[in-house]
């Protein structure tokens, strides 16, 4: 469940692990220490461990909590739900798994788009749920980023998006693939509009959605234990037979290659997006 | 049963007789006009009932004509133009200018390889970001002098490596997108072999989107679904099925325009009447799309790119009823 622990220890990424909590769970143990915590607290801290400081994975729902304006958060999320292009079956049938992701999370797909005010600046703000499916981009998630810098357009604020994501739907097929093309043109028609666009790449942004909206941001800002790379290790092993260095693919190793403006740990995310949108603010040419 | 191996087997024949009959000067001609009947006949077996593994296979056939290859047969005068000036050149993903039906165009296409030392060279057809920054970079010259961009897809992905990861492989990809869609003058894209993942997209985006019959366009590769969703290997067919990846299936879902027939037997058997189809297909949609004022052909393309996917609305109440 922790993604990140502490800057001193090497291989993070060997406890990357990624649980989703149940809603209803009171108590949390965190396996980074092995502590059991009280949810309530640690969501008043970002849900950083008390004990060790490592970071539980967060829930579309509580990244919105954590980074908004108490009462502020408005949701305008589209009521859309997949469809079956494919009639896809795995080890399941698609349908199935879209039930069930939808039991667990409460959402409708993986994404949730709110208006809300992040230290008193209005924004749109998309934040996506790595628990759906791994956060994967199929229709519903393309149409809803769609929808969402649309709607920062209208209003004439600032476009927020978490990205969490482990690539396009594969069970959607080529209109998966889609929706990058497709979210990337709507960035376009932001872009015309003047609208600032903010990216913050959370664990873990990767894959089609690494490879189109998420890098065409203005300013991007990667939290602190994240992971952000196109393609996964296992096929860049297999592929090339390369081995990866340490630090491949964490918000270090992205910020040392020009990817991000700004690696934040998480619990200054909030003031940062803050500060940000402050400096955005007024006075810019031709009104 | 016919299988592809039996297919090569009796196609390396026929050409062995008619190599034998050309350069020899041998009286062969009733032996090989045998040949040639009894592997029409089982070709029309195979290809009657084509799995989509069996196109899997066939889009990456060895013989498979080849980017420069049909490059080189559809347009006149194919100029190439290298480099992303700034990383190098790669020669996994070429471009240059050349002339259609005598007009001038900008081509891009994916290169595979034949020989080891070629496919090394192309890296299976896999570019890096210096590809796909060359790519968007030929993109700007269609933009700015206005010519008509077509590109021949071919790739099993993108290159997935360190140093590809190291040059943000995938923020390029964006770009090359973004640049696509904003050309200002017409665009045709041609999957013309494997069109893997955001590898092909990139530059794919086009006004109208062709396939070549046999030809494959994957959110995924099926050996890595079936490595992802079904944790076996041996899943690879069905994954292929399941994936929707062949050019009818495509053209159902409405996510390309027109599957463009092959020869029976696959591209490889016929590499110059393959080009020729490609060539007529290309000129009837540029002249279509020539015909549009620019806004009206940015407006079509907003709305395809716009309007693509697959969902439904719900009431919000009955979906909370449904958990
Ligand atoms: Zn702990």
């Amino acid at each position: 469940m922790p993604i990140w622990k502490d800057e001193k220890k090497k291989n993070r990424r060997d406890y990357v692990e990624v649980t989703p909590s149940r809603a209803e769970d009171l108590w949390l143990r965190c396996q980074s220490c092995g502590e059991l915590v009280f949810r309530k607290k640690l969501a008043q801290n970002s849900y950083i461990c008390p004990h060790c400081g490592a970071y539980f994975f967060l829930s579309a729902e509580e990244r919105i909590a954590s980074l908004v304006d108490e009462g502020s958060a408005a949701d305008v999320t589209a009521p859309l739900v997949a469809n079956d292009p494919l009639g896809f079956v795995d080890r399941k049938p698609y349908p199935d798994r879209v039930k069930e992701a939808q039991r667990e999370t409460g959402l409708l797909d993986a994404v949730k788009v709110v208006e809300a005010r992040i230290e008193g600046h209005p924004v749109v703000l998309a934040v996506m749920d790595f628990r759906f499916i791994g956060g994967s981009m199929g229709s519903v998630v393309g149409e809803e980023l769609c929808l969402a810098m649309e709607r920062a357009i209208e209003l004439g604020v600032p476009f927020v998006l978490v990205a969490a994501s482990g690539g396009a739907r594969v069970q959607e097929g080529v209109l998966s693939l889609m929706q990058m093309p497709k979210t990337v043109l709507v960035r376009g028609k932001l872009a015309r509009a003047g609208i600032p666009y903010i990216a913050v790449f959370t664990y873990p942004t990767t894959g089609g959605v690494l490879a189109s909206i998420a890098s065409l941001a203005d300013i991007t800002l990667a939290e602190r234990g994240t992971k952000i790379g196109f393609a996964g290790p296992r096929v860049i092993e297999q592929t090339t037979k390369e081995k990866l260095p340490p630090d491949f693919q964490t918000e270090d190793f992205a910020l040392a290659r020009g990817m991000v403006d700004r690696v934040v740990r998480r619990e200054e995310l909030r003031s940062e997006l803050g500060k940000i949108l402050s400096l955005l603010d007024g006075g810019r040419y031709g009104g | 049963m016919v299988d592809e191996g039996t297919l090569k087997a009796l196609e390396d024949k026929v050409a062995e007789l008619k190599r034998l009959i050309q350069q020899d000067g041998l009286e062969l001609s009733e032996e090989l006009s045998l040949l040639e009947r009894k592997l029409e006949e089982l070709r029309r077996e195979y290809f009657a009932k084509l799995s989509d593994w069996d196109r899997v296979k066939l889009a990456r056939h060895e013989r498979r004509p080849t980017g420069i290859e049909l490059v080189e047969k559809v347009f006149d005068d194919f100029y190439e133009l290298r480099g992303d000036r700034l990383l190098g050149d790669d020669q996994a993903l070429r471009g240059g200018l050349a002339k259609l039906g005598g007009k001038p165009v900008v081509v891009l296409f994916h290169q595979k390889g034949r020989t080891l030392e070629e496919q090394r060279r192309y890296r299976f057809g896999m570019a890096g970001p210096a590809g796909y920054r060359k790519a968007a970079r030929l993109m700007g010259i269609a933009d700015r002098l206005r010519l008509p961009l077509i590109s021949l897809v071919d790739t099993p992905g993108a290159y997935p490596g360190v140093e590809a990861e190291s040059h943000n492989i995938a923020g390029t990809i964006a770009r090359s997108i973004e640049t696509m869609l904003s050309v200002r003058a017409p665009t045709v894209a041609v999957i013309v072999g494997e069109g893997g993942s955001g590898g092909a997209v990139a530059i794919a985006c086009a006004d109208r989107v062709l396939m070549l019959e046999y030809a494959i366009y994957s959110v995924i590769s099926p050996e890595g679904a079936a490595a992802i969703l079904w944790k076996d290997q041996k899943a690879t067919p069905k994954a292929a099925e399941a994936l929707g990846l062949s050019a009818p299936k495509l053209r159902a879902l409405g996510v390309i325009d027109e599957v463009l027939p092959e020869p029976l037997g696959g591209a490889h058997t016929d590499p110059d009447a393959t080009a020729d189809t490609i060539r007529e297909a290309l000129m009837r949609h540029l002249d279509e799309l020539f015909s549009l004022p620019l806004d009206e052909l940015l407006a079509l393309r907003y709305k395809r790119y716009r309007d693509v996917g697959s969902y439904r609305e719900i009431e919000t109440g009955s979906f909370l009823q449904d958990l």
